[in-house]
Parts: C-alpha cells; structure tokens; sequence
C-alpha cells in the first residue's frame, strides 16, 4: 500500500527546509556532482535515487556537513552547511538525525546504551525520564523488551530498527537515511518504510532517502530526485517518474540495460580501452 | 641533487605522520571537559587495557627476573661477587628492563588492541555515526584509551618489577643457593629511590604515553578496510617500539 502524501516541491509561499545551489563536488579529479541544485520541502520524504558510485549518498554527506562542497551553496533552516566552523557543524548536527547503512550500532554498548548515547551527550535529563525516552522511542520501532542486548545479538532489521530509534531520540526536525533497506527481508523492508513514515509524519520531521530501491520507494516518498551522469537526470513525484518519457529516467526506473545512463565507470582522464 | 631530493622524501613521510600526531595529541587535550562520564570510561579502559594485560607482564617479570640472576650469576661468579647479583638485577630493572619491557609488552598486547578497536569503529561507521550525533569521537573513544594508557604502564611496570625480583630471588636464593638475607640487603642498600626508581617511574609515564597515542593516532586515522586495520596495527607495534628505544635513550642520557 501506498504511504506517500504527494507533498510536491516547496510551494512559492513555503520557504524550503534544505536550498541547493550550484553545487559542485569533486574527489581529487574526478568530478561526482557538477552544478546540482534543488529544494527539498518542509515535512516532506524525498528520495534521492541513482546508479551505484552516482553521489547519492555523496549528497547526504555534504547536508550532514561531513564534506564541503567545491562551489555552491547548501542551506538547511536557513543556515549555510559549507561555511559552518567545526563546533558550528557539531551544534547543526544535533538537529539533525542520520541512519547510516549499516545501522552502526556502537558494538560494545547495550541497544539501551546506544539509544541513551545522544541523549546523555546532548541533555541533562534525570535517568528515570532518559529510561522511559528510550523504551518510548524502543516501543515506537516495535522493539520493547530488547534494551539488555547487545548489537551482535540482533537480526539486520532489527539493528536497523534501533539505529532508527537512536536517530530520532532526540526529535531531529531532518532526518537524513542512507541506504536504509539494503540487505533486509521483504518483512523488515516493509516495517522499515512504515516506521520512516510514522515517524516523519508524527513528530513532524523531513527526510532525505539514499536508495535504489525504486520499488519501495514508489509506495513512501513525495518527491524523487535521480542523479545520473553528475547531474539531476530527472525529478518529480513517484507517480510522474513512473510515466516520464524522459530516456535516463525512463533506463533507470525501469532498470533497462540500454540508455543514456552508462554502465561503465566513467573515470577521470582520457577513455580506457580494450585495444590500444 | 636526486639523491638529496630523495632523501628528503623518505624523510617527509615519517615527518608528517610526526606532526600529525601530535596535532593529535593537541586536539585530544584541549578538548578535555572534565567529565563524569570521563572518569568512568578511562577507569574502564583502564581495566580492559591494563588490568587484562596483568598476566602477561606478570609471566615476563617473572621470567626475566631469573633469567637475569642465571646470567648476573654466571658473570660475578668470575670475580667471586655473585652476593651482588640483587645489586645488578636491582639496577638494570628498575632503571631499564622494567620500564622498557614492559611498554614494548604494552604495545604488543594494549596498543594492538587499541588501534584494531578504534580502526574497526572507523570501519563500520561508529566514528561517523558519532560525529553525526554532534559527538567528538577524540574526546569520546581516543582520550579514554590515551589516559588509560598512560596511567596503567607505570602501574604495569612495578608489578613488572615486583615480579622480577621475585623470579630474581627465586633462582638466585631458591635454586642457586645464595643467602637470602645478603640478597636483600644488597637490593635495598643499592637501589636509591630517586635515582633508580623515580627514573625508572618517569619513563614508564612517557613510554605510556608513547604508546597510547600511537595506538589511537594509527586506530583513528585507519583506512576503513580490513587491510587498512591490519597496516595500522603493525604500524603500532613498529613505531610505539622504536620510538620507545629512541626516547629510552633521550631520557638516560638527559635526565638518568
């Protein structure tokens, strides 16, 4: 079943959560993102899509302010990311929530523990109202009775579950998912999806999403973005991509073999060939 | 001129790595809150890096102590001075094989451990999850294991040196015979306090330091693969050694 609001693009009134402008990024030579810009909307769910090595969760990386953009301008809330100072960038990202790939649970602390890290770091609650945050946010992911196990004692879902948990502890207004349904079950896929939903709807978050999934993200974000070739190959609702007659869209969507998206590693300097 | 240029290369790599290291250093103490949550994660890393490796350093203190009074024996027999065997075991402990062996014994056993926990951290992301949670992954992973470094090698190497001399009296009075009362006399006449066993205190402080920061320095800069965890691991083990015998040498020569 469809989860999706259709919230489209920021309208002309609503001022944007996350403004991109002229973005580019390079890794010593070779260019990932090349004059990218776009807004994302307040309370909205908007996937970021693309081949492998495209720069999807490159994107993720420079909002979150883990790297600094070559040129252009990244604004969240109204504040550049790229000029931001170290303790600026660290004050920033206490707003923010980040699920990472592989959950990355600290492997020697309990699930309890991991999920008390932020809030311990970040506030000076009593340890009774810590306790019940975290079995609050622990029930929310369906997850109640876990708080005494350790890591390596969870399933893959499982650990995405308490990862998430520990994200949102601290009510981030953005949250920001990489890859988030890599390496699950159809079950846990579809646990996962509904619990990003809930939780944006209900404590009124936005959220950016790194995946190729096109499937499960039909049936959950807004807006999509797909990034092909260093640029924005297209954009749109689930529901325009799906009937877009543009060639990389339409390659990528549909995941066909021949079109304008390669699939050859496009390296810096002059084409490597078999011959010669 | 090429040879000249090359040299400078191959003196440019360590230098740097130098210098990034004790930017390290910098960066881990000029951050330090003074934190409750400080206390108790040093004290635990304290546990697990020193108290674990007790057993070892204590089987090595042993043994060395007897191997010690076999050869210090074996040479003063010549000279009809094997009663000043505790003299010669005494000194050349607490002033040198205490403090040294036991920081290449650390290095070997905590250091390694140290650079592989923080470099796997780096691998499955729990340095970036941090950062990303507005939390210094220096001041919350590398400081703790840093400050446990440097107070648990002097506590090692008195217990090092306390079981030398056991092993020391056990072969030389135990086995070879020799008086026990003599033995003991000779040790505490011999052995001043500030000289031999202060100086013997200082570098265990600076060995431990030596070794911590190297450990955490190679853990967090790791490449975040498996191969990128074993290179920094040896090069733990490589630097935090000759780095010990060079600063062994600094220290007798200035201070000693």
């Amino acid at each position: 079943m469809s989860e999706n609001n259709n919230k489209s693009k920021p309208q002309a009134n609503q001022e944007p959560i996350i403004s991109v402008k002229n973005l580019v990024f390079s890794y010593g030579r070779h260019t990932i993102l090349d004059d990218i810009s776009f807004d994302i909307a307040r309370g909205s769910i908007v996937a970021f899509m693309g081949p492998s090595g495209a720069g999807k969760t490159t994107v993720l990386r420079l909002i979150s302010g883990q790297l600094r953009p070559d040129a252009g301008s990244i604004q969240v809330n109204g504040l550049e990311i790229s000029s931001m100072s170290e303790k600026e960038l660290f004050q920033y990202r206490r707003n923010i929530g980040v699920l990472l790939q592989n959950g990355a649970l600290f492997t020697d602390l309990t699930v309890f523990e991991n999920i008390a890290t932020p809030l311990r770091e970040h506030t000076e609650l009593p340890e009774a109202l810590i306790r019940r945050l975290i079995m609050i946010k622990l029930n929310s992911v369906g997850l109640g009775g876990t708080e005494e196990l350790m890591p390596h004692e969870l399933s893959g879902g499982m650990a995405r579950r308490v990862a998430l948990a520990r994200a949102v502890v601290l009510d981030p207004s953005l949250m920001l998912y990489d890859e988030p349904m890599t390496g699950l079950d159809p079950i846990a896929v579809s646990t996962v999806r509904h619990l990003m939903r809930e939780t944006n709807d209900a404590l009124g978050m936005t959220s950016l999403i790194v995946t190729h999934n096109v499937v499960q993200m039909s049936k959950l974000v807004d807006y999509c973005y797909i990034i092909a070739g260093k640029k924005i190959a297209g954009e749109g609702t689930p529901a325009e991509l799906a009937s877009s007659q543009d060639p990389g869209v339409d390659q990528f969507i549909n995941g066909k073999v021949e079109g304008p998206i390669p699939f050859h590693y496009q390296g810096a300097g002059p084409a490597w060939s078999l011959v010669g | 001129m090429a040879g000249n240029n090359s040299r400078m290369m191959a003196l440019a790599g360590p230098l740097q790595s130098a210098g990034q290291c004790l930017l390290f250093l910098f960066r881990m103490l000029a951050g330090i809150r003074l934190r409750l949550d400080l206390l108790q994660s040093t004290l635990q890393q304290t546990y697990l890096i020193g108290a674990r490796s007790l057993v070892i350093i204590m089987i090595c203190g042993f043994f060395v102590g007897m191997v010690l009074s076999l050869q210090a024996i074996n040479a003063l027999e010549q000279f009809g001075a094997s009663d000043q065997v505790s003299l010669l075991v005494g000194k050349s402990l607490f002033r040198e094989l205490g403090p040294v062996l036991t920081a290449l014994l650390f290095a070997g056993r905590a250091g390694t451990s140290i650079t592989a926990e923080i470099g796997l951290m780096r691998a499955t992301s729990q340095i970036d999850a941090m950062e990303l949670m507005a939390i210094d992954p220096v001041q919350r992973v590398a400081l703790p294991r840093f400050l446990a470094g440097l107070i648990s090698v002097p506590l090692l190497t008195a217990m090092f040196n306390a079981l030398a001399i056991l092993g020391s009296v056990v072969f030389a009075v135990g086995v070879m015979g020799l008086d026990g009362g003599i033995f003991w006399s000779k040790l505490q006449t011999s052995i001043y306090f500030g000289k031999d066993f202060m100086g013997g205190v200082w570098k265990s402080v600076v060995f431990g330091g030596i070794v911590s920061l190297v450990a955490v320095f190679f853990g967090y800069t790791a490449k975040p693969t498996g191969a990128g965890v074993g290179t920094a691991t040896t090069n733990t083990v490589v630097l935090s050694s000759v780095l010990i015998l060079i600063f062994d040498f600094i220290m007798t020569s200035f201070f000693v």
